[in-house]
C-alpha cells in the first residue's frame, strides 16, 4: 500500500477542511481522530461565518475564508443549511453608533461593503429588537452554516478522494510518527494537529480554554433575520481575564434560534453555570424582550481554543517544537467555522511550498516562542 | 424566579408512588411538598375525566380518592401543573408552570428528594404511524378523558402490555367500537404470566372483566400493525394492515391506538447523577439511589405497576422519615416478581424491527427518516447530523425506538428537561406573555447586495 | 350536562365542554395542531405531555402542549405551522 502522505489529527471542522485540501491535491490522507464530533469546539459553537476586524490580521484571514466558504457554496449539500443572512452588529447609543462608522470605514479599506443602518433601519430590519437603540452595521456578505455537517461533508469529501479515518485517540506525536492509544502507530512525513482546544500532544502550542454557554429555541419562522451581534461584543470578548456576556443571537435556517454567548477562562469543564448563563440570557431579553416567552429546547456549554495573541496557529510547529514534521492549524478561538477553509488552503501552501492569497506570516505558530525572531505584518 | 419554597421532602410526580411517598414521609412528620405536572393529581393510571365529575365510578377511582384524601390530611402540600425542568443533588430543584396568564418558574430546596416519576408509552415506528388519528394507547384514554368522543368511532387497539385491554374495554364502555385488539406477544409467553397471577387473583379477576366487556371484539395475539393507510385526504386514517407475520390483512377503522408497552421517566434520575441498571434507576431496600439523599420510587425503578408503586412509594416516605421498611418490603418484593413476569410476557418481538421503511420517519420533532439513521459512530453522531433526538420532545419519543431499532444508547440528559420559556432560565421574574412580532418576510427585509 | 364554552379553531367557532383539553377540542374540529418540518399534519399522540406533537398556537402563542391546556372561552387556536 501507498505510504501516507500526511496525518491528520482532529476532524473538526478545521481538520476535515485540511483532510479534504491535501486529499484534493492527490495526497494519501489519514485522518485519526478520538471518536465522535460531539463534544468538539466545531459542534459547540455557532456556525457563524463572519469577517471580524479587530485587528488587520484577523479582518485578512476572516475575508478571506468567507471567500473561500463562498466558492464553495455552491457544492455544498442542502443539509449545511448555509444561509448568506448578513450580521448587523447593532449599536445601543451614540458612542457605539461612532464605533458603527468608524468600522465602516475600516471594512470599506479592506474592499468589504457594509451599510450603516439608523436607528429606523434598524427596527425595520429587526422588528423584534427593543426600541431605543441608535442603529447598526450591516455586514450581508456573512452568513450561518450547520457546521456539524460541514464537517461531515469535507470528511466524506477527502475519504472520497482516498483519505482513510482512523477511530482512535492519538498519544503522542514526533517526527513523522503518530503513538495511537490501543499502542499501535502510524508514520507520515507530515502530522497536522488540528486538535481544537486539546493541546496535550504539543503544550508549547499554549491554548488556553475559553469556555461559552448557548442555548437554542425551538422553531419560530420569521422571527429574526440576520445574525446579531452587540457592538459592545467586541470590548466583551477582548477581555483576556474576565468573565463576560453579550448579546449574539442567530437565525438557523430551520427557524430556531440560537442565543448567546458568554465567555469565561480558566474553566475546563462542561457544567452549564447557571449564573453566567442568566447573565447572557438577561442581556439578550435586554435586547430583544420578545424573546422572554421563546421555547428552549436545550443549553449546552462548549470551549474556545485561544491562543496568548487571539490569532489561530497556521503552519509548521517549528519554533515551538524541534520537529520538521509537525504542523498546526489550531487556535482558532470562536472563529474556527469562519476560517477552517481559509486555513486549511494556507497551510496546505505551506506545506507544498506554494504562495497563498493572503500573507501568512501573523499566524505562523513560531511566533509564540518568545525566543524566536518572527516577523509580524 | 420567585424565591425558593424550602422543605424536608420534595417528592415529584402524584401518581400512586408519590402519593404514597409524600403521605408516608408527612404522616411521618416530615415537611412534605408534591411537585407534579398534571393539572390534577393520580398520574396516569388514576388519570380521571377532566369533563364529567365521575363519582367513583371504579373500585380504582375510590381507590384513589382515598388515597388522596389520605395525602390531603397527611399535612404534605400538593403543587399541581409543575413540571420539573432542572434539578441537582445539592438540593435545588426548578419547575415551570404554565396558566393562561403566562408560565412562571419556581425555584424548591430539600434535603431529600423522591423521585416519582412514572412512565410513558413506548412508540415503535411503522409506516403511517404519523397520521393524525393515530395515538398511543393511554394517549387515546388520555384524550377520552380530556373531552374527545370516541363514539361510533371504529377503533383498532394494537401493540403490547396489560394496558390494551384496559383501554380496549374503557373506550368500548365509552360508546367506541373496538373492531380488534392486537397483541404482539403470542398466547404461549402469556399464558405463563396469567398463570403466574393466581397469587394475585384481583389482577386475574380485572383481565377478566376487561375481556368480557369486549366480547363484540376480536382479540388476536402474536399479530401487529404493519402499517397505518391514510384516507384520501391524507390527514385521517382509512384502515390498518395487520400481520401475524405470514399472513397479513386489512382492517377498515377510524383511529389506532398503538403502544408498546412502557419506558421509565428516568430523565430526572439521570440529571441528578443517579446510577441506572440496565435502564432503570437503581435502589436499594430503602428505594434509596445511587446519590444518598435521593429516592425513587414507582415505573422508573422498574414497570411494575400500581400495587408496586404504592408500596414502594410508601417505603421511600418512610425512610425519608427515619422509620422502619422492613415490614412492606416483602411485599414489595412480590410485585418486583410481577414486573419481571410482565418484562418477559410482553417481550419485543424482532420482526417490530423491520417495520419501517427507509422513508418512514423516525424522529416525529424533526422528520428524521429511519434510512438516515444509519451512522457508525452512533448516536451522538446520529444526533448531530440528522437531528433526530433534538426537537422538543429530546427524544422521548424517538430515543427509546432508536434502541429498539438500531441498539443505539441516547446521551445524557441535559438541563431543561423540558422546554421552557428564555425566561425561565434567568434570574428575572417576569410572568406577563410578550405578543410574538412576527411578519413575513417581505415587508422589512434590509436589501442585501452582496 | 356539562357546562359548553366556545373557542375559536383555525377561524372557526367550536363548542365543547367545560374541562375539555385543547387537543381534544382540536380532534372535535378535525384540525391539525401542527404541521411537520416536512408539511405532514399531525395531532396529538400521547396525551400526557411527553410527544410534542400536540403543539399548536393558542392565543397567538406558537408551540404550545394543548394537551396539557384546557379550553377557555374566547380562545383563539390555530395549526402551528
Amino acid at each position: 500500500m501507498k505510504p501516507l502522505d500526511v496525518l491528520i489529527v482532529g476532524a473538526g471542522i478545521v481538520g476535515s477542511s485540511v483532510a479534504r485540501e491535501c486529499a484534493l491535491l492527490g495526497w494519501r490522507v489519514g485522518v485519526v481522530t478520538g471518536g465522535t464530533l460531539a463534544g468538539s469546539s466545531t459542534v459547540a459553537g455557532m456556525g457563524h461565518v463572519v469577517v471580524m476586524d479587530d485587528s488587520p490580521a484577523q479582518l485578512a484571514l476572516t475575508a478571506y475564508s468567507q471567500s473561500v466558504w463562498r466558492e464553495l457554496v455552491p457544492q455544498l449539500p442542502k443539509v449545511t443549511e448555509y444561509e448568506q443572512c448578513g450580521t448587523i452588529w447593532v449599536a445601543a447609543d451614540h458612542d457605539e453608533m461612532a464605533e458603527v462608522q468608524a468600522r465602516h470605514e475600516v471594512y470599506a479599506r479592506g474592499g468589504l461593503e457594509t451599510r450603516v443602518l439608523s436607528a429606523s433601519d434598524l427596527a425595520a430590519a429587526e422588528p423584534n429588537l427593543r426600541s431605543g437603540l441608535a442603529g447598526g452595521l450591516l455586514v450581508p456578505a456573512d452568513g450561518v452554516i450547520y457546521q456539524p455537517a460541514a464537517a461531515a461533508y469535507f470528511l466524506h469529501q477527502a475519504q472520497q478522494h482516498g483519505a482513510e479515518i482512523f477511530p482512535l485517540r492519538a498519544t503522542a506525536a514526533a517526527h513523522g510518527v503518530l503513538r495511537l492509544a490501543d499502542g499501535t502507530s502510524l508514520a507520515a512525513p507530515r502530522i497536522v494537529l488540528a486538535v481544537g482546544a486539546e493541546c496535550e500532544l504539543l503544550p508549547a502550542m499554549q491554548i488556553q480554554r475559553r469556555k461559552g454557554h448557548l442555548v437554542i429555541s425551538d422553531r419560530y419562522p420569521g422571527f429574526l433575520r440576520h445574525q446579531l451581534v452587540e457592538l459592545g461584543y467586541l470590548k466583551s470578548a477582548h477581555k483576556v481575564a474576565e468573565d463576560s456576556v453579550a448579546f449574539n443571537i442567530q437565525p438557523r435556517q430551520t427557524g430556531q434560534l440560537l442565543i448567546g454567548s458568554s465567555r469565561q477562562y480558566g474553566n475546563s469543564d462542561s457544567e452549564i453555570e447557571t449564573a453566567i448563563m442568566q447573565r447572557m440570557i438577561d442581556r439578550a431579553l435586554d435586547y430583544m424582550p420578545g424573546l422572554r416567552n421563546v421555547s428552549i429546547l436545550r443549553a449546552w456549554t462548549g470551549s474556545r481554543a485561544a491562543t496568548p495573541d487571539k490569532l489561530p496557529l497556521i503552519g509548521p510547529a517549528k519554533g515551538l517544537a524541534d520537529d520538521d514534521t509537525l504542523w498546526l492549524a489550531a487556535g482558532f478561538e470562536g472563529l474556527g467555522i469562519t476560517n477552517a477553509p481559509g486555513a486549511a488552503r494556507l497551510l496546505v501552501n505551506a506545506m507544498v511550498g506554494r504562495a497563498s492569497a493572503i500573507d501568512a506570516t501573523p499566524y505562523l505558530p513560531a511566533r509564540l516562542n518568545a525566543g524566536a525572531a518572527v516577523a509580524y505584518a | 424566579m420567585s424565591p425558593p419554597s424550602t422543605t424536608d421532602v420534595l417528592v415529584v410526580g402524584a401518581g400512586p408512588a408519590g402519593i404514597a411517598a409524600a403521605t408516608a414521609a408527612a404522616e411521618h412528620g416530615r415537611k412534605v411538598i408534591v411537585l407534579d405536572d398534571n393539572r390534577k393529581p393520580g398520574g396516569q393510571i388514576w388519570r380521571d375525566s377532566s369533563v364529567i365529575a365521575s363519582p367513583a365510578r371504579s373500585a380504582s377511582g375510590s381507590r384513589k380518592q382515598r388515597a388522596i384524601d389520605r395525602l390531603q390530611r397527611s399535612g404534605a402540600t400538593l403543587l399541581s401543573g409543575h413540571t420539573v425542568f432542572s434539578a441537582s443533588a445539592s438540593g435545588q430543584l426548578e419547575t415551570l408552570r404554565e396558566l393562561a396568564t403566562g408560565s412562571f418558574a419556581e425555584r424548591f430546596r430539600f434535603e431529600q428528594l423522591i423521585l416519582a416519576t412514572g412512565a410513558r408509552e413506548r412508540f415503535l415506528p411503522f409506516p403511517g404511524w404519523t397520521l393524525p388519528g393515530v395515538f398511543g394507547v393511554g394517549g387515546l384514554q388520555a384524550l377520552v378523558r380530556a373531552g374527545y368522543s370516541v363514539a361510533g368511532k371504529r377503533i383498532i387497539v394494537a401493540g403490547t402490555g396489560p394496558l390494551l385491554l384496559a383501554v380496549a374495554a374503557h373506550l368500548s364502555h365509552d360508546g367506541a367500537n373496538v373492531v380488534a385488539v392486537i397483541e404482539q406477544a403470542a398466547l404461549s409467553s402469556l399464558i405463563p404470566f396469567a398463570a403466574s397471577l393466581w397469587r394475585q387473583p384481583s389482577k386475574l379477576l380485572q383481565g377478566a372483566q376487561y375481556r368480557a366487556s369486549l366480547s363484540s371484539a376480536s382479540y388476536r395475539t402474536a399479530a401487529w400493525v404493519a402499517e397505518a393507510i391514510p384516507a384520501t385526504d391524507g390527514r385521517s386514517l382509512s384502515a390498518v394492515r395487520i400481520t401475524d407475520g405470514k399472513r397479513t390483512w386489512t382492517e377498515p377503522c377510524d383511529l389506532l391506538a398503538c403502544g408498546y408497552h412502557l419506558v421509565p421517566n428516568t430523565e430526572l434520575a439521570e440529571l441528578i447523577g443517579c446510577t441506572l441498571q440496565r435502564g432503570f434507576v437503581q435502589v436499594d431496600e430503602q428505594q434509596r439511589t445511587s446519590v444518598p439523599n435521593v429516592f425513587c420510587a414507582g415505573e422508573p425503578t422498574g414497570i411494575a405497576g400500581l400495587e408496586a408503586a404504592l408500596l414502594q412509594g410508601e417505603i421511600a416516605g418512610r425512610a425519608c422519615a427515619g422509620v422502619a421498611t422492613a415490614s412492606l418490603r416483602s411485599r414489595a418484593n412480590k410485585e418486583q416478581a410481577f414486573a419481571r413476569g410482565l418484562a418477559r410476557a410482553f417481550a419485543l418481538r424482532p420482526e417490530l424491527r423491520q417495520l419501517p421503511q427507509p422513508g418512514t420517519i423516525v424522529c416525529r420533532c424533526e422528520d428524521v427518516a429511519f434510512a438516515n439513521l444509519q451512522h457508525p459512530s452512533g448516536w451522538a453522531d446520529i444526533k448531530l447530523q440528522t437531528r433526530c433526538g433534538m426537537g422538543p420532545c429530546q427524544a422521548r419519543v424517538c430515543g427509546p425506538a432508536v434502541e429498539f431499532l438500531l441498539g443505539s444508547k441516547p446521551s445524557s440528559v441535559r438541563q431543561p428537561l423540558y422546554p421552557v420559556p428564555l425566561h425561565a432560565l434567568t434570574a428575572t421574574t417576569e410572568h406577563a406573555p410578550e405578543p410574538f412580532k412576527v411578519e413575513p418576510e417581505s415587508i422589512h427585509k434590509v436589501e442585501e447586495t452582496a | 350536562m356539562p357546562e359548553m364554552l366556545s373557542l375559536r379553531i383555525n377561524g372557526a367557532t367550536v363548542r365543547v365542554a367545560n374541562g375539555t383539553s385543547v387537543s381534544a377540542a382540536m380532534l372535535i374540529a378535525g384540525q391539525p395542531t401542527r404541521i411537520s418540518v416536512t408539511g405532514e399534519p399531525r395531532g396529538p399522540v400521547c396525551g400526557m405531555g411527553i410527544c410534542f406533537e400536540c403543539r399548536a398556537i393558542v392565543n397567538g402563542m406558537p408551540h404550545q402542549r394543548t394537551c396539557q391546556l384546557l379550553c377557555e372561552e374566547g380562545m383563539t387556536v390555530e395549526t402551528n405551522r
